[in-house]
């Protein structure tokens, strides 16, 4: 399996489990010795796998099974690049992960993959975060055209970048959009020869 | 108008500039390729039959997933982990089907990407520079903009040289004074750290200023940009100078004669302006910094080494008490003690924060003529094959070996636990490296990030002392 061009998103009903641990890191998600692969296959039952051992852990819950969205603490997703975090969480099922804030690599890495980084404020967090613990899941309805989460009978508006929502929407391919700049990477690289570096040299 | 490193970066790489609905679009200089994060861009090229744009802007080496025992008898490093000799082999058929220059296993400039980036004179001001790897950071020690990317982007950058940005805001981090004896830029980063947060300087890229900071050589500058990721940041950069000037000068990939003159001659434009602001600045006296340690799951957590970790009942905050309760859990330690006497299992010298020449030397200083302390194992792990020559010159080896320390080959080694170097779990160890989360050195080792020289100062009292007290 190699690179699938990303699945349109807009809107989508799920469960949601809550996972309320503050700075999140990507070795959480999924640790560094399952990084040895050459694609993504299998990455899913890596998800938090060191947590997974305690029988307590949200995710062995048999109500956690089909999740789709996951509530978690601040600062989600700190730490290394790799692709592989939110791979991992889609092969579980995520579609949305909640936080107050998402470190800037991870979310990246999750957009350009169709996994939606919910960004809400720590009062918000806290309601939800309770709520879903009370309940073991709460049912969320994510709108993405009007950036909105439904959820226990509130409306909550979360902000995302035009571009990146843009991409979502209509399923469309950053690279083929890069592509399309060629007369201009091509102006640049002419008109930079000079600096470009003497790398290969 | 007056601008700063990152704004005269930034311009200089626009090809298409930003507007309301799209991100600009960034020219990258250099492209750092390694093992772990590249397989599925390749795959991805294949699959839409591209090539790569410019494998002369582009490096391979290979050091995650890579062994760093000792050499057999036939000089080669032997790879015992199939599913890493797959993941290695799979690089060098990606390079040698694309072109793309690579330093295979053992060959002599091999090491870890930022190591070998800045050593070869790849990284040079001005550049923008990536990887798949978030401590690309490093590289903006010389006043380059360099960033970590993901699996995606570097199947851009591979297919277009290009790469689509949201502008980040700017941080200016001023630490003026004299770091004291003892004190090191690890202990400046890991106290910076502690003040934002792991998470405090999200959106931005830090520029490092000060009167301590243009003190610090060109190693120690890398220490500290190294980090930046550990506070959130998307990057972080020194402005060049004499000391980067005089650092980069003849080596292999720099320019020569007048190429050299006139890249000087450019590079001295890129400093901030007079008069140039930032979105947000943070002050810190260099003169007030001590040894650091961290006691917890994350670089944020760390005090000075004769400190006390802090009490879950001192906050007021349920989700701070709740992670820290959950950290000093996992550590195995108590609120308000201190860590002096902590005893210790491993000590890591290496990875790509503190593995160069100079991190070896000052570590070799406080080691010499004293042995490793009963049941504890050290590791030492040069950050290249270029930093382990050097030290086998200079001897270093034979004072680490000859105090009972293994001499190992070059690559991240125990700084990720993905190559055979690990801790066990509930094993204890002072570590050079970057990360101290839960199982990042393995599965239920527990990690106190510290300097070389508070690592070296460990391994021969088997506990954590304050160098200070030793020097
Ligand atoms: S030494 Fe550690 S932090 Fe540096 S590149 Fe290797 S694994 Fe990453």
């Amino acid at each position: 399996m190699g690179f699938l061009k990303m699945q349109p998103i807009n809107t989508f009903q799920a469960k949601a489990v809550a996972l309320p641990i503050e700075n999140i890191d990507t070795d959480q998600i999924i640790p560094a010795r399952y990084l040895k692969v050459t694609d993504k296959n299998g990455l899913g039952e890596a998800l938090f796998t060191d947590w997974r051992g305690e029988p307590d852990f949200v995710l062995n819950q048999p109500y956690a099974q089909g999740a789709g969205v996951l509530i978690a603490g601040h600062n989600f997703g700190c730490g290394s690049s790799r692709e592989h975090a939110p791979w991992a969480l889609q092969g579980f099922g995520f579609q949305a992960v909640i936080s107050t804030y998402f470190a800037d690599i991870f979310k990246g890495n999750a957009l350009k993959n169709g996994l939606l980084p919910i960004v809400v404020d720590a009062p918000t967090l806290a309601r939800l975060t309770e709520q879903c613990l009370a309940n073991q899941t709460i049912d969320v309805s994510v709108d993405l055209e009007n950036q909105q989460v439904h959820v226990a009978g509130e409306t909550i508006s979360f902000p995302i970048d035009a571009f990146s929502k843009h991409c979502l929407l209509h399923g469309v391919d950053q690279l083929g959009y890069i592509q399309a700049q060629e007369t201009a990477i091509q102006a640049y690289e002419a008109s930079h020869a000079a600096r470009v570096n003497t790398v290969g040299a | 108008m007056a601008k700063t490193l990152f704004e005269k970066i930034w311009d200089a790489h626009v090809v298409q500039a930003a507007d309301a609905e799209s991100p600009a679009t960034l020219y990258i200089d250099l492209h750092l390729v390694h093992e772990v994060t590249s397989p599925q861009a390749f795959t991805m090229l294949r699959e839409r039959g591209l090539t790569v744009r410019r494998p002369a802007q582009t490096l391979a080496t290979m050091d995650h997933s890579t062994p760093t025992t000792p050499r057999g008898a036939d000089g080669i490093i032997p790879v015992t982990d199939a599913i890493a000799r797959k993941q290695l082999d799979q690089l060098i058929k990606n390079c040698s089907d694309f072109g793309i220059p690579l330093y295979n296993l053992g060959t002599e400039n091999q090491g870890i990407v930022h190591v070998i980036g800045p050593e070869q004179g790849y990284t040079q001001p001005g550049m923008t520079i990536v990887c798949g790897d978030s401590h690309t950071s490093t590289h903006g020690a010389f006043g380059a903009l360099a960033f970590g990317i993901g699996t995606s982007e570097v199947g851009h950058v591979l297919a277009t040289q290009c790469l689509l940005q949201q502008k980040p805001q700017t941080a200016e981090i001023r630490i003026d004074g004299t770091l004291r004896p003892g004190v090191t830029a690890k202990d400046i980063i890991l106290a910076i750290i502690a003040k934002i947060g792991v998470g405090g300087g999200t959106g931005y890229v830090l520029e490092y200023t000060g009167s301590a900071i243009r003190a610090l050589t060109m190693e120690e500058r890398m220490t500290i940009c190294n980090m930046s990721i550990e506070g959130g940041a998307r990057a972080g950069l020194i402005a060049p100078d004499e000391t980067t000037f005089a650092w980069l000068k003849d080596r292999p990939h720099t320019p020569k004669g007048e190429a050299w003159d006139a890249a000087v001659e450019y590079w001295r434009t890129l400093p901030s302006d007079e008069g140039a602001t930032y979105d947000l600045q943070v002050v810190l006296n260099a003169d007030e910094l001590a040894p650091m340690i961290t006691y917890g799951t994350n670089p944020g957590m760390g005090i000075p080494v004769t400190g006390n970790v802090p009490a879950p009942s001192d906050l007021a905050d349920d989700s701070q008490r709740m992670a820290l309760d959950k950290a000093l859990n996992y550590m195995g330690l108590q609120p308000n003690q201190s860590l002096i006497g902590q005893k210790v299992d491993v000590v890591f010298l290496g990875s790509c924060t503190n593995s160069r020449i100079s991190d070896l030397r000052a570590a070799a200083k406080v080691i010499e003529g004293k042995k490793v302390a009963d049941g504890l194992r050290m590791l030492v792990v040069p950050g290249s094959q270029q930093v382990k020559r050097q030290a086998e010159a200079e001897g270093l080896d034979q004072i680490f070996r000859a105090a009972g320390a293994e001499w190992r080959e070059a690559g991240c080694s125990m700084c990720i636990a993905m190559n055979g170097d690990q801790l066990q779990p509930g094993q204890y160890a002072v570590s050079t490296s970057n990360r101290n989360f839960e199982g990042r050195q393995g599965k239920g080792g527990r990690t106190f990030l510290a300097s070389p020289l508070t690592a070296a100062a460990t391994a021969i009292n088997g506990h954590i002392v304050d160098v200070r007290e030793i020097l």
